[in-house]
């Protein structure tokens, strides 16, 4: 374990570990959107921004992404690194007037209103659907396209995610809950991504349980059996 | 696009994820454009994940999933052009064509679009249609100057 | 032929010297973009057609960007005996005229721009003179080459060969001194001492931040790792900027000669040079030159017969400004999208594919050559305490003479504006400079003697960048300077940091708002707010730097910007909205043209008859454009903007 330094306070870090998942450990609070412990650090959001002192000189920089290493000072609250969250939370709210999460982090970070034209958009553009999707699920169903400011995260062709397998994963890591996801009778819809696929009954108690389409996948990749999963998973157990 | 086309590329760049640049730069200067179906082809063939393919095809400037006309007419926004009153060309042309940056003529004739320096600075404003620079624009050349192109 | 020893090399230089200096008449025609785009393929083609008519020999060759793209297409005669003389604006229907003229001993005066006795030799030192014996006629009068203005303060190294060889004959190259460095890195000293000699020349990297080249070749040397990567970023993506593209097509073996001292210097034995996908004549010309350096073993497997090997690659960009940013360019490679990662651990230690990873730019890599030839001693007594050696800079915009030009770092802005580039053409005033492309700034008049280098640029709010520099006039509206590099910014940013996404979106939308019309006096405050988090809180240098020309322009320019503010006037009549085209009617002569270029149909009026005065003409404001096209059909100038 490497031993550092946050806000004062001695802290230690795994090898290959980061700043963040060290500072919240410990207990200590710094906002973020983007960061998630199921997928690799992206550095996207911008609000997990702290100042590091290493070998003297300081920089601002996100600690989700800064590396764990021996010696270093971080100070997580200091007047610039404020500032930095200030905006951006107000730039993000800018973009997405409309999320619940975004407005309450703003109010917290002390943003009173909005200086520029509202946006109309619910995607705070922080990547994890598509990081999940990509690293933990691995349909690759979704990903980012376009560039700058037209960036977004789409389907190809901005149709229906033809390789998403429903699982949901998405819809759990999004931060501001904007993906969506509705069971009605034997569909299950992933509602962002146009995504309905009919789901398997389960041949013992009758539950819709799984996509079909996902469940299909599954025995491919991991060539099991035809009827593994005529059963579903509570009633296998 | 022929299937067996794209194999060929394909084959000339070698399967690799680093290849997939060149590759779809190949296949849009055959087709003028990247049709959906060559996409999912590519992303098929090569084993790299449709999303990613998409991603790709829509971060470069190069590769257009549109379908675009016979003559392309870049005109240049580079600075020097800019200062010299390229956005006046771009607007008259807009006008003349009927049609907006990045879109095409309902003929078919032309599509429009803008880059950012083509390195002809002394000549500015600039154009550059189907790869051939025209220097020293104004406003009323113009219509002359697209009219070259049937 | 295969070149395995220094007397294998001697001979092929003797070669490239007999094609240099040809017992006849040569003629060249520079055929770079400037050129063919000016019409120098047509000139070639007359010339060619002249020469099949002409009684004695003449050899015709393809050159390079002799820099003067003003003044294109250049032809240069050269005959032993005479001064080597070069002609300016050259058209097909002239070329008869000056074939036969000059197999007369004339010159066609008009046309006629320079003279030169002596040729510069850099890269080994001293210079070729001509031996006249004969003048041609009609030539009194001419400066030599180096008392053109354009080229009196110039000092060319790293242009040292472009315009001067045929960039596709490799002998050429050999022939002034090319690759003969190579053979001396080679052979005569030990990588170690290469990073030393590099080191102590001082020179800087070329293609914006100017990081100490010595400084990253030995930080890559000593990384571990034994597959290292040696690459060239030939992304120049500055809009206004050139330089890279010129060296590429006119000298591209510079840069192969280059890489290869370095590759060796570190331990690499594979190369990329990422050449922008807008290039298309500097990817052909890599590609053939790349090709001849591999069938000479000067390129490849056991390189010189020395033992090492290294095999270049060509990258085709596919169009995306953050390309040229080193890890962007590294994805870019790796077949991902151009994103830029965090640099908290360093390309040269993990890049491409996580392997140590030495990145230069064109130019930088072309500097190579003559730092180990002619030493770091010699190399350091030019330029700046700060910033050695040359720079090339291409001059744009609102000046008279605009090319590329190379001048010693510490050379005055004044000097590069007025002595070089002849001041602002039209009787108009110098307003500011352009330099460092979107990430750099603007400087003003008041800043006109600084000496420009690496560390003052930095200073006054700009940056060196690539070495566009654009000049501007009264003409120039600084607030819409500012909205076209946030505009570009805001679309070629990758769109992974929310401050620079957001931030460069933000800043373009204020400043639309202040050049239609509808700014405050918040917007200056909340722009220098939104540049500072874009600055300080992006990943990478594109979002670093993206607010230098909203700040630096507000710096030096705030009462333009008030000025659109408060009184919602464009003093520089560029900001269409706060425009109001008006017809003089004293002036107007009632001709019609203006009714008849009008798109909206916002001109009233009667045209003057030999019967009838007419009616006056007056432009409906409701209906009117702006789009200028009244203004330029006048001939009367009866038409004011205001």
């Amino acid at each position: 374990m490497i031993p550092f330094k946050i806000d004062g306070q001695p802290v230690e870090g795994r090898d290959g570990g980061n700043v963040l998942e060290v500072a919240m450990d410990a207990g200590i609070d710094i906002p973020h959107l983007c960061y998630h412990e199921s997928v690799k650090s992206y550095g996207a959001c911008r609000l997990c921004l702290v100042e590091v002192v290493r070998r003297g000189k300081s920089k601002m920089t996100t600690s989700c992404t800064y590396p764990v290493m021996g010696g270093i000072e971080v100070f997580t609250r200091t007047e610039k690194v404020l500032r930095a969250r200030k905006m951006i939370i107000e730039l993000i709210l800018a973009m997405c007037p409309g999320d619940k999460l975004i407005q309450d982090m703003a109010r917290e970070m002390g943003v009173d209103g909005v200086r520029f034209k509202k946006d109309e958009k619910d995607c705070i553009l922080c990547g994890l659907c598509g990081r999940v999707c990509e690293e933990v699920v691995g349909a690759n169903a979704i990903q980012f396209a376009f560039r700058g400011d037209r960036r977004e995260m789409i389907p190809p062709f901005q149709g229906e995610a033809m390789s998403c397998i429903a699982c949901g994963a998405c819809v759990i890591a999004c931060p501001v809950d904007v993906i969506g996801m509705r069971e009605e009778g034997d569909e299950r819809t992933i509602v962002r991504w146009k995504r309905t696929l009919k789901m398997k009954k389960c041949k013992v108690c009758g539950n819709y349980f799984a996509p079909w389409f996902q469940l299909e996948k599954f025995k491919e990749q991991a060539k099991l059996s035809k009827d593994f999963f005529d059963v579903c998973y509570t009633c296998r157990t | 696009m022929e299937v067996s086309k794209i194999d060929n590329v394909i084959k000339q760049y070698g399967a690799k994820e680093s290849a997939l640049l060149a590759i779809l730069q190949d296949i849009q200067t055959e087709e003028k454009y990247l049709p959906k179906d060559a996409l999912e082809y590519v992303s098929q063939k090569m084993g790299i994940p449709l999303a990613q393919v998409f991603r790709l095809a829509t971060f470069y400037n190069a590769l257009s999933l549109k379908p675009r006309g016979r003559h392309k007419v870049d005109v240049c926004l580079g600075t020097a052009c800019h200062v010299r009153g390229g956005e006046k060309i771009l607007d008259k042309m807009e006008r003349d064509l009927g049609i907006g940056v990045g879109e095409t003529t309902k003929d078919k004739r032309f599509t429009l679009e803008s880059v950012h320096c083509v390195g002809c600075c002394s000549l500015g404003p600039v154009a550059v249609i189907d790869g051939e620079v025209f220097g020293r624009l104004a406003q009323d050349k113009v219509p002359a100057l697209l009219k070259e192109f049937k | 032929m295969k070149i395995q020893t220094k007397n294998d090399l001697e001979k092929t230089r003797e070669e490239g010297l007999k094609s240099l200096y040809p017992g006849a008449i040569k003629i060249s025609v520079g055929m770079a973009t400037c050129g063919l785009s000016t019409g120098a393929g047509k000139v070639y083609e007359a010339i060619e057609k002249e020469i099949g008519k002409a009684k004695v020999p003449i050899r015709l060759e393809r050159t390079g960007c002799i820099g003067f793209c003003q003044r294109e297409p250049v032809v240069d005669i050269l005959e032993p005996g005479k001064p080597r003389i070069f002609y300016q604006g050259v058209t097909p229907e002239r070329c008869g005229e000056l074939v036969e003229k000059w197999l007369e001993d004339r010159v066609v005066e008009d046309l006629l721009f320079c003279k030169m006795e002596k040729e510069d030799r850099i890269l080994e030192g001293g210079v070729k003179d001509y031996a006249i014996q004969k003048i041609p006629s009609g030539i009194d009068g001419t400066p030599n080459y180096h008392q053109v203005p354009f080229y009196g303060k110039q000092l060319k190294i790293a242009l040292r060969n472009c315009g001067f060889i045929n960039p596709d004959h490799v002998e050429e190259y050999i022939a002034r001194g090319g690759y003969f460095s190579l053979y001396k890195a080679l052979f005569e000293m030990k990588p170690e001492e290469i990073i030393e000699e590099v080191k102590r020349s001082g020179l800087r990297g070329r293609g914006g931040a100017g990081f100490p080249t010595g400084a990253k070749w030995e930080a890559c040397q000593k990384a571990k790792g034994d597959r290292k990567f040696i690459l060239c970023n030939a992304d120049e993506g500055d809009p206004g900027a050139y330089m890279d593209r010129s060296i590429l097509e006119g000298d591209p073996h510079s840069v192969i000669e280059g890489m290869i001292i370095g590759a060796y210097a570190i331990g690499a034995h594979e190369g990329f040079i990422y050449v922008r996908d807008e290039y298309p004549l500097a990817i052909q010309k890599l590609k053939i030159a790349i090709g001849q350096a591999e069938e000479a073993g000067l390129l490849g497997g056991n390189i010189l017969g020395s033992g090492f090997s290294l095999k270049i690659n060509l990258f085709r960009g596919g169009g995306a400004f953050v390309c040229g940013e080193s890890t962007a360019l590294m994805a870019s490679i790796e077949g991902k999208v151009g994103e830029p990662r965090a640099k908290h651990i360093h390309t040269t230690e993990s890049g491409l594919w996580d392997k140590p990873s030495n990145l230069n730019n064109v130019e930088t890599w072309n500097n190579i050559p003559i730092v180990v030839s002619r030493g770091a001693e010699w190399y350091s007594k030019i330029g700046t305490t700060g910033s050695k050696g040359t720079k090339v800079f291409s001059i744009v915009g609102k000046v008279k003479n605009t090319g590329l030009i190379e001048v010693p770092m510490g050379a005055t802005l004044r000097e590069i504006v007025y002595d070089i580039g002849g001041g602002i053409p039209d009787g108009k005033k110098f307003k500011a400079v352009q330099t460092g492309g979107p990430s750099g700034g603007c400087i003003p008049e008041s800043l006109i003697d600084m000496p420009v280098d690496y560390d003052q640029l930095t200073e006054v709010g700009s940056m060196m960048g690539s070495g566009g520099m654009i000049v501007m006039d009264e003409s120039t509206c600084m607030v819409d300077v500012a909205k076209y590099f946030m505009n570009f910014l805001k679309s070629e940013s990758c769109g992974k940091c929310t401050s620079c996404r957001e931030g460069t979106k933000r800043m373009h939308e204020i400043l639309t708002e202040i050049a239609e019309g509808r700014g405050t006096t918040d917007h200056i405050e909340l722009l220098k707010e939104l540049g500072w988090v874009t600055a300080e809180a992006s990943l990478c240098q594109l979002g670093a730097t993206a607010p230098n020309p909203v700040l630096s322009t507000i710096r030096y320019f705030q009462d333009e910007y008030e000025e659109h503010i408060i009184n919602k006037r464009c003093p520089a009549k560029v900001c269409r909205a706060l425009l109001r085209y008006q017809i003089l009617s004293d002036v107007c002569k009632r001709c019609g043209k203006c009714i008849k270029a009008c798109p909206a149909e916002a001109i009233t009026g009667k045209k003057k008859t030999k019967k009838e005065p007419g009616e006056a003409f007056k432009i409906d404001v409701e209906k009117c454009i702006k789009c200028g096209m009244c203004f330029e059909a006048c001939k009367f100038e009866a038409i004011e903007v205001e």
